[in-house]
């Protein structure tokens, strides 16, 4: 394309040192040039508006059915006898006297369904139920199906299963030790390790050589898990004829189709999965789950009804959720702060499985230098086995951990610098249409105005370092990705589509398979055709995320839905457009591209009062052309990917930025952390709806908030500490401060009506903002999450003991070292 | 009659209703199983997350903690019967225009929990709010539009 600026990015020649083998020396990335000026649509009639959301009123009314809330006739319930080993081999298991209980109509055993699956088709190493050992606490190893819930409970008690215990691995540094204890027996790594990345990116062994200042820290990030409020859930029903439907609760349709046909050994098109309106994901409902394959295998067998509710101790054992993550981060610095070279180590604790974790984590690495000028970054990243419940994504895959300890050491820098915080971020921040490092292709970016806004509202630069002891401020900033510029198995194909249908009635359906976790995606399909069609929102019926009726979109996950779903279903509305613009152009004598669509109107853009009902415009065309619909499809562009073994994740359509300043009091006393304000500002492209973004912004604070003073899944031994939800502590009500939300529209040139992220990338800053903010106000800065009272006191304490010996600062953080 | 089965009166969204249940079903699985009520939702079934919450006498009760057979002969308001006449309660329309309801499963519950409140106390503080939400959790929110909901509810039903 002749409107590409070509960038190109050189490797470094040094980088086989580290096992990296670029294919080509050179990579190009295409940067499209930027637009002249801002595309800015005017006249828009539903975008930008804080309209309710169409669903809105079956939430309220509790209309809307979830997967538990589905009932068929003659439907039997599944429950799981769970492994109470976190390691062990199984011996015996005797299912007899469960399957003599009257009211058990099966018992399924692991050797039944033996097929080996796994959401990344690279590393399948999961069965529905365990066969010859167990890996975590809780893992499912025999079901029991039964005429109502409490007969297979009681059933439970009834199946024998007989273990050999083997020591169990419980930490990264356990995981990385222990060579003769493996939890995965045929890996070919070294001790349990699952995955292991080594790159490396421009002139790094020189950016550090050129260094003024190098800092070098090591933080740690706890686990913590998603707890949606939804319980799991699957209801899987086998018709006589052999088809079988499945509801679930799952964010990614699409790929829980894949995976179940190949388990089943059916054909897909045998095979009609339904996602419904899930209550809550941040990634929890991404992966295919013990239960979804085991309900659709006993449907099978029995034909009838299977539904698995889990229990909320269960979803605390499905998890897929937060990495633990240590991690050693060596910064080099001019003496104005420009950075000069970063090299990050990640060690990821990553549970019993696979599930994303060859993602997860190359996550760890590939969006730092997303947000800053880093000229030369090399990475490292190993994640291991252990015998918890596996981690997956969740809200921001990866990328909080290191941007939680990038945040905090460039708070240090600045600190020791003497710089500004919020002046040197902006400062460094990375520039519109430009390439990173790592050869990642950034388009609109707000991060500048993002920063300056937070700073100028939250006052940042006025109190920072002013406030009275326990009083802070902390800032931080982020990036992340507009979805996965790659799909999960290599495919060309789109990784959305839709179908548009108008008819005479003046209806409008969008039909598409992505779906709703919560966030909006059933309202922004309906705004983004209503703009296109000039209907009211309300005539927009949405049909989503059907196998059997709706066009593929790869799910809810990686912040992809506005951007991909989006842009396909404008598209689809768009080709209806064109057809409704050529009956309606000449009715009204003007040519068909002066027509315009809006408020159930098509008229002449030149002089609007002209114009035609949409209803009368829809049926000429139908009288026209026959029945009416138009397709759309979304494929991220070309040539945003680089080309090294790992250059699939990271790359994206777009990236959006977001900045926070919080405020904290600190009560030296008790320990106790309160944030009292966050402000928080957000690229997102566009608001497609203000109250939408919003309501993103304050859901993403919420989860951060959780994340950086509470949340944790912490074992006792081989055992989860609190699987459950009144002692895994969440913020309540009371303990939210006030959130002030600042949206930053850059106008993508590439997304719907300019529209980019808001789901996530808006959690990252947050994290470290608070952490940044509790050093402030106390002087210690915490190099680990949660700031749990008992954190900051031992912090304090080490800080008093070590000013007694003579040290200048506390321990809990190693200083800067100063280069010869 | 079966054993371990028994009939119960109650009165459910204004509609006097006989029901055949087991004894040891809980009043979440009368509504939610043998009525067909499935707009109460459950999170837990522990009495952690305020999710179920129903108004038993107009009283907010965890509907996963109490036994069917002690709701026996009580009113019981659900989700499914807050609307007045084919009119949303002001309520509802507050959750709808703040854009409260993100997944939308721990609504139910926040609604009659606001309910309650508003019944007790037609003027709540946004602290007082705040303090009457908090056994029921939300994970998509932050509560803020929850919070901003029930305050718009309350300005409306006053004016
Ligand atoms: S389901 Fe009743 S409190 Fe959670
Ligand atoms: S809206 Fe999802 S839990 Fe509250």
């Amino acid at each position: 394309m002749d409107d590409l600026r070509r960038v190109s990015t050189a490797t470094n020649p040094d980088s086989e040192a580290y096992g990296f083998t670029p294919d080509r020396p050179v990579t190009t990335i295409a940067i499209p040039a930027p637009p002249t000026r801002p595309e800015k649509p005017e006249g828009l009639s539903v975008v930008g508006k804080s309209l309710p959301k169409v669903d809105a009123y079956v939430k309220v009314t509790g209309s809307l059915k979830y997967a538990d809330d589905i009932v068929l006739a003659r439907t039997v319930f599944g429950r799981m006898v769970r492994s109470p080993h976190a390691h062990a081999r199984i011996e015996r298991v005797n299912v007899e006297r469960a399957r003599a209980l009257p009211g058990v109509v099966a018992v399924v055993t692991g050797d039944e369904i033996p097929v080996l699956y796994g959401h990344l088709p690279s590393s399948p190493d999961e069965t529905a139920l365990a066969i010859d050992k167990v890996r975590y606490v809780g893992e499912p190893v025999v079901a029991v199906i039964a005429e109502d819930e409490l007969t297979a409970e009681e059933a439970l008690e009834l199946v024998e299963v007989e273990y050999e215990p083997l020591d169990s691995v419980m930490s990264i540094e356990d995981g990385l030790r222990d060579d003769l204890n493996k939890i995965h027996e045929d890996s070919r790594k070294r001790a349990n390790i699952h995955k292991e990345v080594h790159l490396e990116f421009g002139p790094v062994a020189e950016g550090f050589a050129g260094a003024d200042r190098i800092f070098e820290d090591e933080y740690f990030f706890d686990g913590n898990t998603h707890a949606p409020l939804e319980q799991h859930s699957v209801l899987a029903n086998c018709e006589l004829d052999g088809k079988i439907t499945i509801w679930s609760s799952t964010q990614n349709p699409h790929y829980l189709h894949r995976v179940m046909a190949s388990v089943l050994g059916m054909p897909a098109s045998r095979l009609r999965i339904v996602a419904c309106p899930v209550g809550g994901g941040f990634g929890a409902k991404t992966d295919v789950f013990n239960h979804e394959v085991v309900a659709a295998y006993a449907s099978r067998k029995l034909g009838r009804p299977v539904k698995f509710t889990l229990t909320r101790e269960e979803v605390f054992y499905a998890h897929r959720g937060r990495h633990p993550v240590l991690m050693k981060l060596r910064t080099g610095v001019l003496r104005d702060g420009t950075i000069t070279a970063v090299k990050l180590d990640t060690w990821l604790d990553g549970g019993a499985f696979s599930s994303y974790g060859v993602a997860s984590t190359y996550y760890t690495g590939a969006l730092l230098p997303v947000t800053y000028k880093i000229p030369a970054f090399t990475f490292n990243g190993v994640r291991v086995f252990t015998n918890k419940p596996p981690c997956g994504p969740k809200r921001g895959h990866g990328t909080p951990q290191p941007r939680f300890a990038f945040e905090c050491q460039l708070d240090k820098i600045a600190d020791e610098l003497g710089l500004d915080a919020a002046e040197y971020r902006r400062r460094i921040a990375v520039e519109p249409y430009s390439t990173t490092a790592n050869q990642l292709r950034i388009t609109s970016c707000g991060l500048d105005q993002c920063i300056e806004a937070v700073n100028t509202r939250g006052g940042y630069s006025a109190k920072h370092g002013k406030l009275p002891y326990g009083k802070g401020i902390g800032i931080a900033a982020s990036a992340y990705i507009t979805g996965a510029g790659m799909p999960i198995y290599r495919n060309a194909m789109p990784h959305s589509g839709a179908i548009v249908k108008v008819d005479r009635s003046g209806g409008v359906t969008v039909f598409c398979g992505v779906s709703d976790c919560g966030q909006g995606s059933t309202h922004m399909l309906a705004t983004v055709v209503a703009e296109a069609l000039g209907v009211d929102i309300m005539d927009v019926q949405v049909f989503m995320a059907d196998t059997d009726l709706t066009p593929v979109d790869l799910g809810s996950y990686s912040s992809r839905v506005t951007f991909m779903a989006g842009n396909a279903a404008r598209y689809a509305a768009e080709s209806v457009r064109e057809k409704l613009a050529a009956v309606a152009g000449p009715k009204l004598g003007i040519p068909p591209e002066r027509c315009g669509f809006a408020r159930r109107r098509v008229f002449d853009r030149d002089d609007p009062g002209h114009g035609l009902p949409l209803l009368e415009v829809f049926q000429l065309a139908e009288a026209h052309y026959g029945t009416l619909a138009g397709v759309g499809s979304y494929t991220p562009p070309e040539g945003i990917k680089g080309d090294f073994k790992g250059a699939g994740v990271g790359p994206s359509p777009a990236y959006t930025y977001s900045a926070c300043v919080a405020e904290v009091d600190v009560d030296a006393e008790t320990g106790e952390v309160r944030v009292e304000r966050i402000v928080l500002a957000h690229d997102c492209g566009r608001a497609l709806n203000p109250a939408v973004v919003e309501g993103q912004i304050e859901g993403s604070v919420y989860m951060a908030l959780g994340e950086i003073l509470m949340e944790r899944s912490e074992y006792r031994g081989d055992l989860h500490k609190y699987p459950n939800l009144l002692e895994y502590k969440t913020l309540m009500s009371v303990d939210m401060p006030v959130i002030e939300t600042i949206i930053i529209e850059t106008d993508d040139i590439e997304g719907p009506y300019g529209a980019k992220e808001v789901g996530q990338g808006a959690l990252l800053p947050v994290i470290p903002a608070v952490a940044n903010a509790v050093a402030d106000a106390v002087g210690v800065r915490i190099n680990a999450n949660p700031l749990t009272p008992w954190a900051v006191l031992k912090a304090l304490e080490e800080k008093r003991t070590a000013s007694k010996a003579g040290h200048a600062s506390g321990a809990a953080s190693r200083e800067g070292a100063e280069l010869p | 009659m079966q054993p371990g089965k028994r009939v119960l009166h109650l009165k459910v969204n204004g509609e006097a209703v006989d029901v055949l249940t087991e004894t040891r079903k809980t009043l979440l699985e009368v509504l939610r199983e043998d009525l067909n009520l499935t707009g109460t939702k459950h999170g837990c079934e522990l009495g952690e997350c305020g999710t179920c919450t129903v108004l038993v006498d107009g009283e907010p009760v965890l509907s996963c903690l109490m036994l069917g057979a002690e709701a026996e002969g009580s009113e019981i308001l659900s989700v499914e019967g807050m609307a007045r006449g084919s009119e949303p309660h002001p309520l509802q329309q507050a959750f709808v225009a703040t854009g409260a309801a993100q997944c939308g499963y721990c609504i139910p519950g926040m609604l009659l929990t606001a309910k309650a409140l508003l019944e007790h106390n037609p003027h709540p503080s946004r602290e007082d709010i705040r303090e009457a939400l908090s056994g029921n959790l939300c994970r998509c929110t932050g509560y803020t539009k929850i919070i901003d909901a029930v305050e718009m509810a309350a300005r409306a039903e006053t004016p």
